[in-house]
């Protein structure tokens, strides 16, 4: 593993009496594409969202590329590199697709934005999820898998080091989910660190070099997904015993 | 570049042909008349900067608006009737000051609750106004106008041109903020408040801004206001009615732009200025309630919205 871009140590979130996570250790590497998985409700996008600020946790740290960013605000996170999609796309409804793609250039990338023309870096983006065609359109009326592509464009935007994707292809057809994780393939190869929640195993499987399962908040298993196939803990969180 | 000289350019005709308006009429009823719409227009574009860039539906807007109508009172009263234009200059500082502090305590609330803890604020605000002697409590305040003026034949040509440059602020004020960068965001957390704070944008920052602009064009809307009627009292400074007017201005003429506002400033202000003085000042209000409820219902996005439609149409038919 190379030098490690997060490193999530002993992190615990609670809402109200009910522990969501439960001492949890994550680290990935620079570059590195890891699976994260677990039955519902054991705490997956809670992690996201504390990894990305989305919520604060009360314990743990969360590190990023050397810096303690746990009590740094989601959009100042945006802006060192921390990115995130979410489970259910939230476009910004009343801008059409390229305008959705400015936000986090003008905000999240500002700093990180290379020279050259907002629309024509806007353009590169959306031709990486295959939008470009209908850059214009409002970006309230796409389709499940279109709305996906734009969640994922919009985060390839912000010019992250480390994308955070919840669930993006819950729902896809088969042939779609291809697509998507050619697109994460495609972001992975240009140096972004991947941390891919998904309940479809082939997509999990093909996709992620490394594994980590949650079950109930607390981590249960971390390894290649062979290791991961073969665990018992993994088997009986998932079927019972 | 060109689009933007041309702004200004309008701008500064509007202005001057203002300046020429005090020059050529002298039926006074037209400056009382004129000074009640831009005021109107005023409160519409202030309250669209936070409601309709923002998404954060206000009903406080009384209460920002007699602040700056109060801080007007209170320096006549500290320094025995300073020139007006101080306090026009101070009270959105004051008020943009309350806009502040009002955003820093209770933008953690959405929706519902919010518009509830603005009514609240500006319910504060009035009780603080009542138990205050020293701007007149409950009983009112009355100003005399300043009988020496330069340069204008009466004070309400001098309050017209007055109110006339404040418009003009607010619009530029309200553009400037709609087209820039910091409009977009503010967009984006209209749109999706998480989902524009995971993509950089620093939402708790660009809300406090939204809401001291607001508050400060409220409160200098407000500050000529006891000159213009001479006599302050709290029940007619904080009422309702001036929310609802406000509310009612962008909603008419389309929330989403600069423009919107200005439009809606226009009709609905003319309208009830034209009710007033021919039927009554009764009906005035009903006429506001029904063209609200029709706008609501049919045209959600206003008279801004229509037109955008009617272009789309026409558009497409060509195509």
């Amino acid at each position: 593993m190379t030098e490690p871009i997060l490193v999530v140590t002993n992190l615990t979130k609670r809402f109200g009496g009910f522990v969501a996570l439960d001492e949890v250790d994550v680290s990935l590497g620079g570059n590195e594409r890891l699976g994260l998985i677990g039955p519902n409700g054991s705490g997956k996008t809670t992690l996201i969202n504390c990894i990305s600020g989305a919520l604060f946790n009360e314990q743990g740290k969360v590190n990023f590329e050397g810096n303690d960013v746990t009590g740094t605000a989601a959009s100042n996170r945006a802006k060192l590199g921390i990115v995130r999609t979410f489970q259910i796309p939230r476009p910004f409804r009343s801008m059409t697709i390229i305008e959705n793609l400015e936000i986090p250039m003008k905000y999240a990338a500002s700093d990180r934005l290379g020279s050259g023309h907002v629309r024509e870096q806007a353009m590169e983006s959306l031709e990486v999820v295959g939008l470009q065609d209908r850059a214009d359109e409002n970006s309230a009326n796409l389709t499940q898998i279109d709305m996906r592509r734009l969640e994922l464009a919009r985060a390839l935007s912000a010019k992250p080091s480390l994308l955070l994707s919840d669930e993006t292809m819950a729902g896809l057809s088969s042939s779609e989910v291809d697509e998507v994780l050619d697109i994460l393939f495609a972001l992975n190869e240009r140096g972004v660190a991947v941390i891919m929640i998904e309940h479809i195993m082939r997509a999990v499987m093909k996709y992620s070099e490394r594994i980590v399962v949650l079950d109930a908040g607390k981590k249960i298993a971390d390894g290649s997904p062979d290791e991961i196939v073969n665990n018992r803990d993994v088997e009986r969180a998932y079927l019972g015993e | 570049m060109m689009k933007l000289n041309k702004f200004w350019l309008v701008i500064a005709v509007v202005f001057l042909a203002g300046i020429g308006f005090t020059v050529v009429a002298d039926n006074e009823f037209y400056f009382y008349t004129t000074y009640a719409v831009m005021q109107l227009m005023i409160m519409g574009i202030a309250w669209n900067i936070l409601g309709g860039f923002t998404g954060y539906v206000n009903f406080g807007s009384g209460g920002f608006f007699a602040a700056g109508a109060y801080t007007t009172v209170f320096l006549h009263r500290l320094f025995d009737g300073p020139p007006l234009l101080i306090a026009v200059l101070v009270a959105p500082i004051v008020c943009g000051l309350i806009g502040l502090a009002v955003g820093y305590f209770t933008l953690r609330l959405k929706g519902v609750y919010f518009a509830i803890a603005t009514l609240a604020v500006a319910i504060i605000l009035e009780t603080v106004v009542i138990n205050w002697e020293f701007v007149g409590g409950a009983g009112g305040y009355y100003l005399l106008i300043p009988e020496n003026i330069v340069f204008f034949d009466s004070y309400i040509e001098w309050l017209f041109t007055l109110i006339l440059a404040i418009t003009l602020i607010a619009i530029a004020v309200s553009r400037y903020l709609n087209s820039s960068k910091i409009g977009q965001g503010l967009a984006a957390i209209r749109d999706d408040e998480l989902a524009a704070e995971c993509m950089g944008v620093p939402t708790l920052r660009l809300k406090l801004i939204s809401t001291t602009v607001m508050g400060g064009l409220m409160g200098m809307a407000g500050a000529p206001f006891p000159y213009f009627i001479t006599f302050v009292e709290p029940v007619s400074a904080f009422n309702l009615l001036i929310a609802v007017n406000a509310i009612a201005v962008p909603m008419i003429g389309g929330t989403a732009s600069w423009i919107g506002p200005v439009i809606g400033g226009l009709l609905l202000g003319t309208i009830q200025e034209t009710v007033t003085v021919n039927i009554s000042s009764e009906l005035n209000m009903l006429i506001v309630g029904v063209v609200l409820v029709g706008f609501i219902s049919l045209a959600p996005q206003g008279i801004v919205g229509l037109y955008q439609d009617f272009i789309r149409k026409r558009r497409k038919r060509n195509d």
